[in-house]
């Protein structure tokens, strides 16, 4: 469903993104990985159409979608999330989610019944006259999600909805997303939180000073030992080992 | 137009039931202020479309106003034109104007005090050149010819012109209402509230935007050809000048930006107490700028919504409860 093709991209001397290649096949659920600064936001800014790569393809179902901005790339039906969320404030739930359906849904009335069957899907039900700011971070993560559905896009891009959530709230939202995902989605996520990430994706790509390092199904790629040393240093692998085996 | 507490539909009954007490009252003096207050609560509605439901804050609507105005008024004394052209040309000028400040100032991704100041330099540029060229008349303004009569959009009886106003500014308001409850108005708010957001969802924010600054700088060549044919003589410091960019926003911001009725409130307001303040101390001229300064500092940290936000919170009609609760 997107491939991505040796994306770069530098911010002046600073490599932050180099030759990234990524797939992420319709219906499943892939993760990207990788410590702070790696270079994951970026790129999502880049596949979203937020920033300009300086080289490489983004292709969406088959088309290129290079160089694209985002309300196309949206209207095409993929959309990004936000690492810190961004309700608008000023709205209530129900408006909230249906400034997404609008994009679809030209008529006022139909826009606010697909929000709230949206918000109702997501749990929300209760909230949906509520404004927006009183929501918690739990609630802005699922408006943030409601608001991306109620878009009709099919291709989700999840930037750390787990993030600043209690374990009690992660378990939900990972059903949530499962639910979403065999009504017929597509998610890639940049995650933090290892659980998440475990029980949701099939794959995961760890990228790691803007390069992708390892690719594979989660379970594996924790005992990788390039992926162990990304996060906790040159030479933790091996001292892993020694310590298991003694 | 949804009121949603006591206070609101007191606010609201207070202002209708001024504007239609004005009919009786049987006051030139009267009737000719509120003439002028209505002229600028349309002013005040172009600046709250853009300002209010787009948090695009102008400090330079005048721009649009005065173009409005002299647009009309050259197609009038220059080419003989009839007044109704010059009419639907003035608020055709506007939005062109509108909308090429927008496309200019939101190409190169200006906002907050950046857009401000963008749009007072245009208005101040398009001051100074009204004064300079002789098609605009220069220094000494255009005066329409004296014709009355209603195919030349000039009405002598007060009353049938404040009426007329009165279903002008009605119309714009129903128009602000339509705009605030379609896709564009939700659009406009998301871009107010969060641009990144609002490109996430499929808002191509530029294009709403620069539609915004269309449809605002409509209105405001609306309010300056009402002007024009009121007065018959425009100069550019009457239109073009900065009061008429601060009236535009001080309305709006006194009454509730992003509401219907909050610039016609705030402007009916500010101008009933300037009005005041000039019959208490006849002696010091200008003291009602003076007073609207004090106003507008207040409004600014108290009311963050405005007369209309503040009223809202007298006597709040309780909300219905959730269906899905």
């Amino acid at each position: 469903m997107l491939e991505v093709r040796n994306l770069s991209k530098s911010f002046g001397g600073l490599k932050a993104v180099t030759d990234a290649n990524l797939d992420v096949p319709e219906g499943s659920i892939v993760g990207l990985l990788g410590p702070n600064g790696a270079g994951k936001t970026t790129c999502f800014t880049m596949i979203a159409g937020f920033t300009k790569a300086d080289v490489g393809t983004v292709r969406f179902r088959g088309q290129d979608i290079t160089g694209l901005p985002p309300h196309r790339i949206c209207e095409l039906g993929m959309i990004r999330t936000f690492q810190i969320v961004q309700p608008f404030a000023g709205l209530t739930v129900q408006e909230n989610i249906a400034v997404g359906a609008y994009l679809h849904h030209h008529d006022r009335r139909d826009a606010m019944s697909v929000s709230r069957e949206v918000g109702k899907r997501l749990g929300m039900g209760a909230m949906l006259d509520r404004p927006a700011s009183s929501l918690t971070i739990a609630g802005r993560k699922r408006l943030e999600l409601a608001r991306a559905l109620a878009t009709g896009a099919k291709l989700l891009l999840l930037d750390e909805v787990m993030a600043g959530l209690i374990p009690s709230e992660i378990t939900e939202i990972v059903g949530i997303i499962r639910q979403i995902r065999d009504e017929g989605h597509t998610f890639l996520m940049i995650e933090h939180v290892m659980q998440a990430v475990m029980s949701l994706a099939e794959t995961a790509y760890v990228l790691n000073q803007g390069k992708m390092i390892a690719h594979g199904p989660p379970r594996e790629l924790v005992k990788d030992p390039s992926v162990v040393e990304a996060y906790l240093g040159h030479g933790a692998a091996a001292r892993l080992q020694e310590g298991s085996h003694a | 137009m949804r009121l949603n507490s006591v206070g609101q539909i007191a606010l609201v009954a207070a202002a209708i039931a001024y504007l239609l007490g004005v009919y009786f009252a049987s006051s030139p003096v009267w009737m000719g202020f509120t003439i002028n207050a209505l002229i600028v609560a349309v002013i005040a509605l172009s600046w709250n479309i853009t300002g209010g439901f787009g948090g695009l804050s102008s400090f330079g609507h005048a721009a649009m106003y005065g173009t409005g105005a002299y647009a009309s008024a050259i197609l009038q004394v220059k080419f003989g034109l009839n007044a109704w052209i010059g009419f639907g040309a003035g608020i055709l000028a506007g939005a062109a104007m509108g909308a090429f400040i927008g496309a200019l100032a939101f190409r190169y991704g200006l906002r907050g005090s950046y857009f401000a100041l963008v749009t007072l330099a245009f208005a101040e540029v398009l001051r100074i050149c009204a004064s300079s060229f002789e098609f605009t008349g220069g220094g000494s303004g255009l005066q329409l010819t004296l014709a009355p009569g209603i195919g030349n959009l000039q009405i002598n009886d007060r009353t049938v012109v404040y009426t007329a106003l009165l279903i002008v500014v009605a119309a714009v308001m129903a128009l602000t209402a339509l705009i605030k409850f379609s896709r564009f108005g939700a659009y406009l708010i998301a871009v107010r509230e969060n641009e990144d957001a609002a490109r996430a969802l499929g808002i191509d924010t530029y294009k709403i935007k620069v539609q915004a600054m269309a449809i605002s700088g409509a209105f405001g060549g609306l309010a300056g050809v009402l002007y024009l044919q009121l007065w018959l003589f425009i100069d550019s410091t009457v239109v073009y000048g900065s009061a008429v960019s601060v009236e535009a926003l001080i309305g709006p911001i006194i009454g509730g930006a992003g509401t219907v009725w909050g610039p016609l409130l705030g402007t009916l307001g500010l101008h009933l107490l300037g009005e005041g303040a000039k019959h208490l101390l006849p002696n010091a001229p200008g003291l009602n700028f003076v007073l609207y300064a004090i106003v507008l500092i207040c409004a600014l940290r108290f009311l963050p919504q405005g007369l209309v936000g503040l009223a809202g919170r007298v006597g709040p009609f309780k909300k219905k409860e959730n269906d899905n609760a």
